[in-house]
């Protein structure tokens, strides 16, 4: 069974978080940097980890972990930060997800992608769009404009105000 | 490419429709003023015409029937009144209306058009005539198309010679010309032969006719058109006193020049000539008339005013430059990056200790930032552009309600960022609406109140350092102290035993929804206003600022920075954080020692020359968890008309400090306003000290009130 909103075969980037795969469809990846030396914004939540400076444009930097509930990440030769393009609310966004390492840029036929179970991913499925199979292994495919969307911007900042 | 002209043309019309409206207001205070007329007639004119090419039929139409009656007044026949100029604005909303519906706006109401026309129609003395000129005519002409122009055509009429055999006589199609206008005719003898060739019945004379008539080419054809075939015919337009052109001065071609225009002289022939004459002042000087110096003194004032001249339509010309709004801002953009860079460079020269490379980045230095004033002063536009708009308010409004109200404005020519200006435009109308709404009374309160009927809102802007102070005073009856505070109670907003300066009192009617009026009108008093005043200033970087005194009015002064882009800051460090803050708020730099920090047990006071000044620590305010130097920095900056430190752990120094956005996330994070780029590449984040401490207010005021 494959899910309904995804028809076509599309190339996926595929990355770490601890030791857990993801995916992200890699038409909103705009490009993968080093990690870099990032400004903390004060009185921000801990999973938003500051900006950085790409090219002379301030970007804001999300550590991926924190964000699905993991321990913050620590700095390897790995890490690397994802420049994403998401939609919020109307208007198209760059943001940086902070992530251990980058892996491959793999290409999934409809077929291979289900649905997301409602429980057991111990993450709000509302952030997946389905589970990819891929070389044996299940790959979290995420729908990155929900996992920064506006509800979740908003609550960022009630965390921000209670703090 | 057509999109791109009518896209051209309605940039245009907004402009003149602008304009127009400027006119229009600037007439109703002198009604006999020609220029202001031919202003406001050139503007239609020109809305019309261009209306017309590029397929706006429907603009073009009810534009003409406007002009039409416009054109009434620019003769004199009709009088400018008050009923002429509401008609006419609305005239201009309705074109507007039309623009923007053309452009996918709601459609015109095509009825309200017609009683506009209506309206004007009937404001004339008696209905549309043709121009008495054309009674003489014989031949039916059609009559002139309601535009008094003035124009001179040149008619070369040089008729077959058998013209005579079939009846014609020449001299009755001249009479005919004569009838139409003013008429100067010069007849040929040339072309007559010797007597002995001469064929009695042949015509063999030719003219020149020089005619000035409202008729159009048209008309002068139609004299000569049972004989068109047998007679040359040239007629050409020499003068159209209509045309806006700059050669309506009185100077008219050179006697060459109308030769070889007509084609009885060529060039060459004429360049000839006009070498073989002497020029006028080598002809005074042989005669022994003048000695040579007195010419030549004279010749040199000619070519000097001739250059001034000259220097100013290259000038004129040189203004009228349109750039796209975003072509500028990608510039600003790119100066921006360039600042950045050079920011970088002029570090990486210091680390290098290379004497040369240190000469070249001061020089790219001053370049840089001689470019960066350059650009961004292109992007300025003088306030005065929203003002006009402002007339128009205030005359709705006060007659509206039943007031009567001046705008006076002084200070329009300053400049501002071009999207400050914009950003200005909508807290401006809400003061101004208070204005008139709270502030001035109605006429018979004002004379019981010994003041003049028509109450003064005086509208000004001026240049203060790197701000400009725009300030709307009225001599109204000012803000109602009692009212406000009674009202702050009722909200809960402050406590009955409260003491409160003017200031403070004044300040509460920035509170979200406070509104003191009783009732609501169509104009103000919903609540809504000016809390959203205060924050699309604050969003500015400006500041806002009530003074009053009851029964002379309120004064309101708004404090709003040029330029958005880039500032001068004031760069600090905490650990390895680095900060930067507006230059223009910073006051003085003083050490903080722990001893002084324990002098004050505990409390965030520092003593500077006598006077208690009270501090943040931003270390603490930010959450920074590693231990303070020694000797601390507190940076006094003046908030509000109070001085504030702000404690940081050293003092870089100045900054150029071009704004970065920190985007939606961290849009509401408070107290940082912004970002920048040092020159190392890493991001130093912008402090807005007000909000700082406004914050830190708010925590105190939860903690102990």
């Amino acid at each position: 069974m494959s899910v309904t909103n995804i028809t076509e075969t599309v190339q996926y980037l595929t990355f770490q978080l601890d030791d857990e795969v993801f995916a992200l469809d890699v038409a909103k990846v705009r490009e993968i940097l080093e990690i870099t030396s990032i400004t903390k914004i004060p009185q921000t939540p801990d999973f938003m980890r500051g900006v950085i400076n790409l090219r002379g444009s301030v970007v804001p930097v999300i550590d991926m972990r924190l964000k699905f509930g993991m321990s913050a990440t620590e700095q390897t030769v790995n890490t690397c930060i994802i420049v994403v393009e998401v939609t919020l609310e109307g208007e198209t966004t760059v943001l940086g997800a902070l992530a251990d390492s980058v892996q491959e840029v793999v290409e999934m036929e409809p077929e291979q992608i289900e649905p997301a179970p409602h429980i057991g991913t111990r993450l709000n499925t509302n952030f997946i769009k389905g589970m990819g199979k891929h070389e044996g292994n299940f790959v979290m495919i995420l729908d990155i404009d929900k996992v920064f969307s506006e509800e979740e911007i908003s609550a960022v900042h009630g965390v921000a105000a209670a703090e | 490419m057509m999109e791109q002209a009518i896209a051209t043309y309605r940039e245009e019309a907004a402009e003149l429709l602008a304009e127009l409206e400027t006119s229009l207001l600037e007439l109703e205070e002198h009604p006999q003023d020609n220029d202001l007329i031919n202003r406001v007639f050139r503007a239609m004119h020109t809305i019309k015409g261009s209306g017309a090419m590029f397929g706006f039929d429907d603009i073009a139409r009810f534009t003409h029937e406007v002009e039409t009656v416009f054109d009434q007044v620019r003769n004199g026949k009709l009088q400018v009144t008050r009923p002429l100029l509401d008609l006419t604005l609305q005239a201009r909303d309705q074109i507007s209306t039309m623009l923007d519906s053309s452009a996918g706006g709601p459609p015109a109401d095509e009825s309200t058009g017609q009683r506009i026309i209506q309206g004007l129609q009937s404001l004339l003395p008696h209905p549309q005539k043709a121009a008495p000129q054309d009674s003489q005519t014989c031949q039916p002409t059609p009559p002139s198309r309601g535009d008094n122009c003035q124009r001179t055509y040149r008619v070369r009429f040089k008729p077959a010679p058998e013209i005579m055999l079939s009846g014609t006589n020449p001299l009755s199609l001249l009479n005919e010309l004569r009838s139409l206008g003013t008429c100067e005719i010069v007849t040929h003898l040339d072309a007559i032969p010797l007597l002995c060739d001469l064929t009695p019945e042949h015509c063999h004379f030719y003219w020149d006719i020089i005619i000035t008539t409202p008729h159009t080419i048209d008309a002068l054809k139609d004299v000569f058109i049972f004989i068109e075939d047998d007679c040359q015919l040239k007629i050409d337009l020499i003068n159209d006193t209509c045309a806006i052109t700059s050669e309506t001065d009185a100077n008219y071609k050179n006697l060459g020049e109308i030769l070889v225009e007509r084609g009885d002289l060529s060039t060459v022939e004429m360049q000839k000539i006009l070498s073989m004459q002497k020029r006028f002042g080598e002809l005074l000087v042989q005669e022994g008339i003048l000695p040579q110096s007195k010419v030549e003194s004279a010749l040199i004032e000619q070519q000097q005013v001739r250059q001034a001249r000259q220097e100013k339509t290259v000038q004129e010309t040189a203004l009228s430059i349109r750039v796209p709004a975003e072509r500028l801002d990608h510039l600003v953009n790119l100066v921006g990056e360039l600042v950045t860079v050079q920011a970088h460079l002029t570090q990486l020269a210091a680390d290098k200790h290379d004497s040369d490379l240190v000469a070249v980045a001061e020089e790219v230095e001053r370049l840089i930032s001689e470019l960066r004033d350059t650009t961004l002063t292109m992007r300025m536009l003088p306030i005065g552009t929203t003002f006009s708009k402002f007339k128009r308010l205030v005359r709705d409004l006060s007659s509206e309600l039943g007031k009567e109200i001046e705008l006076e404005t002084a200070g329009a020519e300053t400049e501002l960022d071009k999207t400050v200006i914009e950003k200005l435009n909508d807290p401006l109308v809400h003061l101004i609406r208070n204005s008139i709404d709270h502030g001035i009374e109605l006429p018979e309160v004002r004379r019981a109140a010994g003041k003049p009927a028509h109450g003064t809102i005086h509208l000004a802007a001026e240049h203060s350092g790197d701000s400009v102070l725009v300030t709307i005073h009225d001599d109204g009856a000012g803000l109602d102290k009692e009212a406000i505070r009674a009202k702050a109670i009722e909200r809960g907003l402050i406590t009955a035993a409260s003491e409160l300066t003017d200031k403070e009192i004044y300040n509460l009617i920035f509170a979200p929804g406070f509104s003191t009026a009783k009732k609501v009108t169509s104009v103000s008093g919903r609540g809504v206003g000016m809390d959203v005043v205060k924050r699309a200033i604050e969003a500015l970087r400006g500041t806002i600022d009530i003074n009053s005194a009851t029964g002379k009015g309120s004064v309101i002064t708004l404090k709003i920075p040029l330029t958005l882009a880039i500032i001068e800051t004031l760069l600090v460090r905490i650990d390895e954080n680095f900060f930067v803050l507006p230059l223009a708020m910073v006051e003085e730099c003083i050490e903080l020692s722990r001893a002084d920090v324990e002098a004050a047990h505990g409390r965030n006071l520092a003593h500077v020359r006598g006077t208690l000044t009270p501090y943040i620590s931003l270390r603490e305010q930010f959450g920074i968890r590693t231990s303070p130097p020694e000797i601390e920095q507190i940076v006094i900056a003046g908030v509000n008309g109070t001085r504030i430190g702000f404690v940081v752990d050293d003092v870089v120094g100045e900054h150029q400090t071009v704004i970065k956005s920190l985007g939606k996330l961290y849009r509401d994070v408070q107290g940082i306003s912004g970002a920048t780029i040092l020159g190392d590449g890493t991001v130093a984040l912008i402090l807005d000290p007000a909000l700082l401490v406004h914050g830190v207010e708010q925590r105190e005021q939860q903690q102990f009130g």
